[in-house]
């Protein structure tokens, strides 16, 4: 059967119609497979399914749901993108379809991009074809951003770049790069532009950094008298900043629903059962500590999904959100290795199980969550002087 | 999770009628004039003219029927400003027993008397230095068709203005058990009761009860003798959700106060809410209300429906109301200085119905633990 149709009439005919078209299509072999999240995700299971799956998915629209059916999404509105989660969630699915250029670079794209470039680019991202990768932090630029260097000269016929980025997440696999490069240096913020990039153009050259857990999927990226077509800019030279902030809008919305509840990788109360002796109370006591914290920002992730749909300027600014979810997510890694105790301490190998090394590389890593996407310190900042009014 | 039509109308009615009638002024002279009382009785009667008595009452009890949403919202707007009254104990306590557990005429009697403010009520509970709903002493023996109660009870909410009390008392068992409970109706003028106004820091009516042999009828037991745990749980868990959201008003607007002081205060030839150590504080204290936001509607809302994990959801909403409320107003003395030590000031209003409010029907460490348990931990 076909995938139905954005324009059905009520919700319910909708639901049931897509019901019967995840029966048909969700092969049974994948279910319960972790929640995608970069796009690089291990893969568990027949990579045929994956494939078959990936391709259904791509087909309906579905790999993103809310896009226009001409940039290859399905056009749904936000009701029946949330229908959508909740079949998929019901029958232990995943969207196959994720990463950067899904959650950043496309609703950036439909609104600042020229109908050529949406329609160029759009459609291999909803269906999960291309990767993106993200050339915004440099040596010289992390938390102030806007000090970014990247030379990018007017050529003539093109645009020549040198210098360097860091921080850019599967740049050694990805396909293509939007990134914010310096063709301006008289000025600061008004000195920057917004351009996408092909990743295989000659000169760009990609380095993983290996990371305190030992996984390496952030690269340094090199770029040596790249020559980039004059079409790859987005919006007016100059004028990325603007640009990029909407993006970094997105970057923090979607790393805010991320992480907490719908990232979950264990539940403590399963964990404490299994490691935490009865007597113990002080641990108990933080645990319980945490658990309220995380449920109320689950609270808060459901009642801004609620404001949203009704059009409300949501009430929680994402400055404050993201560094709730941080917060919850790095909290829960924390308590996890005090729970397994000796047994979190392990590298590799015997004796330690794979859940335990799992979730100590996950304490490693989640270190992170309040470094990227704007650390701690600048949501705070953009909270204060932003949404809470106090004087620079 | 978002105000409906009708809730932001009664948000704004409540906006108003605090702003313009209970000003936290209002509770400066209230501890001149009625502090025994521990509330204004012409207020009052404001609030039963608009309706706010019978708020969360059924309309089949002839309430209006808002749920305690409707109710929440209403508290949130009182809590702003401190506006103390038995409206919360009287209207979404008491109402919510009697409605509950009441049989035709217990209800016929009383619930209309309350809808019109003209009868006011308390829950006489805790025996104890804390709230302890299952450590009930305070005897019931049933003599001769009538029941003689003998006991004490502390710090009875809103106890002194109140003409009825829901009393807990025993009937079987040890304190501790959660089985051989009762709740009576008791009349405040009830030969044998007495009832001492005690003077708490938040000016709040608070007050001890004495029963030396009180004599009941039959008809003031409600519902059934030795069980009345459950409709217990359910009506303190009314009034906790509640209160917290009346605990989030008062933790919006202490915040707020905190935040304008920020803005205007100049110390070292600059506004002091430029300087970063204080903006992070502020912005830390804007994530935790909002938690607290989300979690008092979570509550609101699980009750009204009936969600079968709503107790969890009320304590959390109380531990994150008592957590955020007492750490905002603490951070609203600090962040104000010398000025905020002071009686003149507002701060300190703040602070002491902080230390109050957590404290009633459970403190954050109650209801986390309350919620850890729920939750299997």
């Amino acid at each position: 059967m076909n995938a139905p149709a954005a324009n059905l009439e009520t919700p319910d005919a909708f639901r049931a119609d897509l019901r019967a078209w995840l029966e048909e299509h969700f092969p049974a072999s994948l279910r319960g497979h972790p929640r995608l999240l970069g796009g690089h995700d291990a893969l568990h299971g027949p990579a045929e399914d994956h494939a078959r799956w990936k391709a259904a998915m791509a087909d309906a629209g579905y790999g993103a749901p809310r896009w226009p059916v001409a940039y290859g999404g399905a056009g749904l509105n936000a009701q029946q993108a949330d229908i959508l989660a909740e079949e998929l969630e019901r029958i232990g699915a995943f969207s196959p379809i994720a990463g950067l250029g899904l959650m950043m670079l496309g609703p950036t794209l439909l609104e600042y991009g020229t109908e050529e470039q949406k329609l160029r680019h759009l459609p291999p991202i909803a269906r999960g074809e291309l990767s993106w990768c993200q050339g915004f932090s440099e040596p010289g630029a992390g938390s102030d951003l806007a000090s970014l260097r990247l030379r990018c000269e007017d050529a003539g016929d093109h645009w020549l770049l040198n210098g360097q980025k860091i921080w850019t997440s599967y740049a050694h696999l990805a396909d293509w790069c939007f990134c914010l490069v310096r063709t301006d240096t008289t000025v600061k913020h008004l000195g920057i532009s917004f351009l996408l990039i092909d990743m295989r153009t000659p000169g760009i050259e990609a380095r993983p950094i290996k990371l305190i857990n030992g996984v390496s999927h952030f690269c340094e990226t090199f770029f040596n008298d790249v020559r980039v077509p004059k079409d790859g800019l987005v919006g007016e030279v100059n004028h990325g900043w603007t640009i990029a902030k909407r993006l970094l809008q997105h970057e923090r919305s979607g790393l805010s629903a991320q992480r907490g509840a719908k990232a979950k990788t264990h539940d403590l109360v399963e964990l404490a059962g299994r490691y935490l002796p009865a007597d113990e109370t002080d641990l108990r006591g933080r645990l319980a500590d945490h658990l309220l914290q995380d449920h109320a920002y689950r609270l808060t992730l459901e009642r801004r999904a609620a404001e949203a749909e009704a059009g409300m300027t949501p009430s929680t600014p994402l400055s404050v959100l993201k560094n709730i979810g941080s917060d919850v997510a790095q909290a829960r890694a924390e308590l996890a290795m005090e729970l397994t105790g000796l047994n979190g301490l392990g590298w590799a190998g015997e004796p330690y199980s794979p859940l335990e090394l799992e979730l100590t590389s996950h304490w490693l890593y989640s270190k992170c969550f309040s470094i990227y996407g704007g650390s701690y310190e600048v949501q705070n900042n953009i909270t204060a002087r932003r949404e809470l009014g106090l004087p620079a | 999770m978002i105000l409906t039509e009708e809730q932001q109308m009664l948000r704004d009615a409540a906006q108003g009628w605090v702003s313009e009638r209970a000003p936290v002024a209002a509770l400066r002279s209230l501890r001149r004039e009625h502090a025994a009382l521990g509330h204004d009785p012409a207020l009052y009667r404001e609030m039963a003219e608009m309706g706010w008595t019978g708020i969360a009452v059924p309309e089949a009890d002839g309430g209006f029927g808002f749920g305690l949403a409707g109710a929440g919202v209403v508290a949130e707007q009182l809590g702003r400003n401190l506006v103390g009254s038995p409206l919360l104990t009287t209207s979404v306590v008491v109402a919510g027993a009697i409605e509950l557990a009441g049989n035709a005429a217990q209800k016929q009697q009383w619930l209309p008397a309350i809808v019109a403010g003209e009868a006011r009520a308390a829950l006489a509970i805790d025996e104890g230095n804390r709230h302890d709903p299952a450590g009930i002493a305070l005897a019931a023996a049933a003599q001769d068709g009538a029941w003689v109660l003998s006991g004490s009870k502390q710090a009875v909410f809103e106890g002194p203005a109140a003409d009825l009390f829901v009393i807990v008392a025993r009937v079987a068992g040890q304190p501790g058990d959660e089985t051989g409970l009762a709740l009576f109706l008791c009349p405040a003028d009830t030969p044998g009761l007495t009832v001492t106004a005690m003077e708490q820091i938040d000016s709040r009516g608070c007050a001890r009860l004495d029963l030396a042999e009180v004599r009941l009828p039959a008809d003031a037991l409600l519902g059934e003798a030795g069980n009345a745990w459950p409709v217990l749980t359910e009506v303190l868990d009314r009034g906790r959700a509640v209160l917290s959201a009346e605990m989030l008003g008062s933790a919006q607007q202490a915040f707020e106060t905190t935040l304008e002081y920020l803005r205007t205060r100049i110390q070292f030839d600059q506004p002091i809410g430029s300087f970063q150590a204080l903006q992070h504080r502020a912005a830390y204290l804007i994530g935790q209300l909002e938690l607290t936001r989300s979690a008092v509607i979570g509550a609101l809302r699980a009750m009204d429906q009936g969600a079968a994990d709503r107790a969890r959801l009320v304590s959390l909403a109380k531990a994150m109301a008592g957590k955020t409320l007492r750490k905002i107003a603490q951070e609203t003395v600090q962040l104000h200085g010398g000025i905020g030590m002071t009686d003149e000031h507002d701060a300190g209003l703040y602070l002491k119905r902080a230390q109050v409010a957590d404290m009633t029907w459970g403190n954050e460490a109650f209801h986390r633990q309350r919620y850890a348990r729920l939750a299997g931990l």
